[in-house]
């Protein structure tokens, strides 16, 4: 077992007291291959004893903000790209949604099926990042492989759908930048066919793995009420038994006529909430984004996949609080309009700000190793912590 | 529970409090004294809203004013509710913490600090969080000037009267050369 | 040495870059974007390790290519110098993507962006793009083993072959 056991603190205690070293302050980051990019943990280790482990964000601060406030709304859209670049489309698809709520604008039906069924598929490559990552993170090299093969697959559909692989200014406000055509429709097909079982290879190659299991349950647990208290959302919240997607709970864009489960940990290696929980949480809204994309992917409707928007969107004054569901949780965007072109203000919540607030309290008494299984199942993106 | 139905029922809790009813479209909010958000929000955690989702500052210069703006969502009643603190601008302003109720309100307090400049009463560790420790100014402020230099880098892609920083004739003063 | 076997002449420095060239070992070092892109050059479909240069190194102490993939910000770049300086010499630099070649879409009101990792540390390849393809970026460790293959090698650096001082 790798954490200290914390029902007898005592009796460890006493054990590791003779033993006691000096403590020793270690710098994690912001170069390091566990960080998933530029975050910095100052740990306060004591031998492989981890006393405690401070976050210090910021090395990536690109002043999303900032920039916002100085452009009209379609061009905030290329920085929302750039917030969570695992899953672009999903923040393209928050902004305009949020944009659209402001300005009172129906987007057609065409539309709205092309950002599901793009948006899903965007989940589905991000989770795969996460799944392979965190392979690598637990010296798996084989998932890391696995997943970008996969992924690959989908960045060759968006390639086609909308020219690029990564950042894609592909989802407008008022529609879509560019239509599906049927070649791309019968892509995305056979990539659900090619995809539907590999989910059940790679939990049998992962997910169900001996030595996977004993890294990951019973580590780096957090229960309901923490969840609470740190308002966190998505995968965090699933995997700690609650049930809440705002896909189902809240639905927008055309969620609420598609039929799919919403996943929740069950502690069923471990503890309720630990690595282990949010990993297979992941691994099965894969499968559930499958199943939308095959709801929809035969029916989009006939018509135009952009609604009738001048070139520059003008809101009226006022202000908006929305919240879409990304893979890494719940993204908030808080804007301000004052009747002109450029936002006044736009505030961007992204979910794993506090996913990585969380870290400290997870760390106390755990072992080094089990603090970067930690902090790799929370599948963080740096971009989108320090905006 | 409808916006109204919250605000009647926080102004049958706190009589003698002014809540005002900030009517922008599309989402309402409700204004409040500083002294009373606290209470509030615990009031409101008794109703079941039991996620603070996000802290936000907001600078306006014509009104003179810096707003505080919180979001407090609730899983039962499906919906979230938005109060505001509105503050006189200026250095120094200062707000009580949410710490004691949240854990998350750390990280949130920390960032609106540091591009807004607002200080939270009571917070264990009030430190920029984004920028370094050493940088100077609020960015979010609407008359932030980005500087010239910070730690002998020249921030500016183009300095307004001489061309690219750090090109020759203007040598960086970190740069180096095989 | 008998007359069967094969004898090749040439020169140091050829013999030198040669090794170089084909063990170039890159920096695990991803700070945005473009290390998604950096991460999916190396893995399946495009394999880095076919040009010999696959081998990520988490220290830089065991590292001699730095790849600076991502957009610099002014918190970052005194720790992209000192990770520069711990690399040991000979020692190569690419840029990665428009953010750390001059600021990328980030040069107009980017307080806290580095507008160009050249401004701390010297670069030998541009890489254009937002992000670059990972095509792009074999590309660049292509045209960077060919400048290393036309290297001259400073003969001080070379003084244990010869075993007296130049």
């Amino acid at each position: 077992m790798a954490t200290l056991d914390t029902e007898q603190p005592l009796a460890k205690h006493q054990a590791t007291e003779n033993l006691r070293t000096d403590e020793l302050l270690l710098n994690m980051g912001p170069q390091h291959p566990s960080t998933h990019g530029v975050l910095r943990v100052i740990v306060k280790t004591d031998g492989e004893i981890v006393k405690a482990a401070h976050p210090e964000i910021g090395y990536l601060h690109r002043c999303f903000e900032k920039h916002s406030e100085n452009v009209d709304y379609m061009s905030v859209m290329p920085y929302v790209d750039r917030l969570d670049y695992l899953a672009s489309m999903n923040n393209e698809q928050g902004f305009a949604i949020a944009v659209e709520k402001m300005l009172g604008l129906e987007v057609p039906r065409r539309a709205e099926y092309i950002r599901v069924i793009i948006a899903e598929l965007q989940r589905i490559a991000s989770h795969l990042m996460a799944f392979g990552t965190y392979g690598l993170d637990l010296g798996a090299f084989t998932a890391f492989m696995y997943g970008f093969r996969d992924r690959e697959m989908i960045l060759d559909i968006f390639e086609s759908v909308c020219g690029a692989r990564l950042l894609y200014n592909y989802m407008w406000i008022g529609g879509v930048a560019r239509d599906i055509t049927p070649d791309q429709v019968r892509m995305i097909k056979s990539f659900c066919e090619y995809f539907k079982p590999k989910i059940d290879e790679y939990n049998t190659l992962v997910s169900y793995n001996k030595i996977f299991i004993e890294r990951t349950r019973d580590v780096g647990v957090i229960d309901l009420d923490t969840c609470k208290s740190y308002g966190l959302t998505g995968v965090m919240l699933r995997a700690a038994g609650f049930k809440w997607d705002l896909r189902k709970d809240m639905p927008y864009s055309i969620y609420k006529e598609l039929e799919f489960d919403v996943p929740v940990g069950n502690g069923e290696q471990g503890t309720l909430g630990d690595c282990w929980d949010r990993h297979i949480v992941r691994m099965r809204e894969m499968a559930q984004s499958v199943r939308i994309i095959e709801q929809l992917i035969d029916g989009i409707p006939a018509g135009p996949s952009r609604g009738k928007i001048g070139k520059v969107p003008k809101p009226p004054a006022g202000e908006h609080w929305s919240r879409t569901e990304c893979p890494r949780g719940e993204l908030g965007f808080y804007i301000v309009s004052d009747g002109s072109t450029n936002p006044y203000r736009v505030k961007c919540k992204s979910p794993c700000f506090m996913n990585v607030a969380t870290l400290n309290d997870l760390s106390h008494g755990v072992m080094v190793s089990d603090l970067i299984a930690t902090l790799g199942s929370f599948d963080i993106v740096l971009g989108e912590v320090d905006r | 529970m409808t916006f109204d139905a919250i605000l009647e029922k926080i102004t049958a809790r706190f009589p003698g409090v002014t809540f005002t009813k900030g009517e922008t479209k599309p989402d309402p909010f409700i204004a409040l004294p500083k002294e009373k958000i606290v209470d509030v929000v615990k009031y409101l955690n008794e109703l079941g809203f039991e996620s603070l989702h996000c802290i936000s500052g907001v600078d306006y210069p014509k009104t003179n004013t810096t707003e505080v703006v919180y979001h407090v969502a609730s899983f039962q009643h499906r919906t979230t509710v938005c109060l505001k603190v509105i503050l006189p601008r200026g250095d120094g302003q200062s707000i009580p913490t949410l710490c004691g109720l949240y854990r998350g309100a750390n990280w949130l307090e920390r960032e609106v600090f540091d591009m807004n400049g607002v200080t939270f009463e009571g917070h264990p560790d009030m430190r920029r969080i984004l920028c370094p420790e050493d940088w100077v100014g609020y960015p979010l402020k609407k008359d932030y000037v980005t500087p010239d230099f910070y730690k002998g880098m020249p921030v500016p892609l183009y300095f307004a009267d001489q061309g690219e920083a750090g090109d020759p004739g203007q040598p960086s003063p970190a740069g180096g050369g095989h | 040495m008998s007359a069967s076997d094969n004898l090749v002449l040439t020169t140091v420095d050829d013999v030198v870059n040669w090794g170089r060239v084909n063990s170039l070992w890159p920096l695990t070092f991803g700070l945005a974007c473009c290390a998604i892109e950096m991460m999916a050059t190396g893995a399946a479909d495009y394999d880095l390790e076919r040009f010999g240069c696959g081998v990520f190194r988490a220290t830089p102490r065991q590292a001699d290519l730095m790849i600076v993939a991502g957009t610099v910000t002014l918190k970052m770049a005194t720790r992209i110098r000192t990770l520069y300086e711990q690399m040991p010499d000979p020692k190569w630099v690419i840029s990665m993507g428009s953010c750390s070649n001059k600021g990328g879409p980030y040069w107009h009101e980017g307080y806290h962006v580095l507008k160009g990792v050249d401004r701390i540390i010297p670069v030998d390849i541009y890489v254009p793009g937002c992000p670059p393809r990972p095509e792009t970026l074999l590309e660049a460790v292509m045209l960077l083993q060919k400048k290393i293959r036309v290297q001259q090698n400073n003969a001080k650096a070379f003084e244990f072959v010869r075993g007296v001082p130049a």
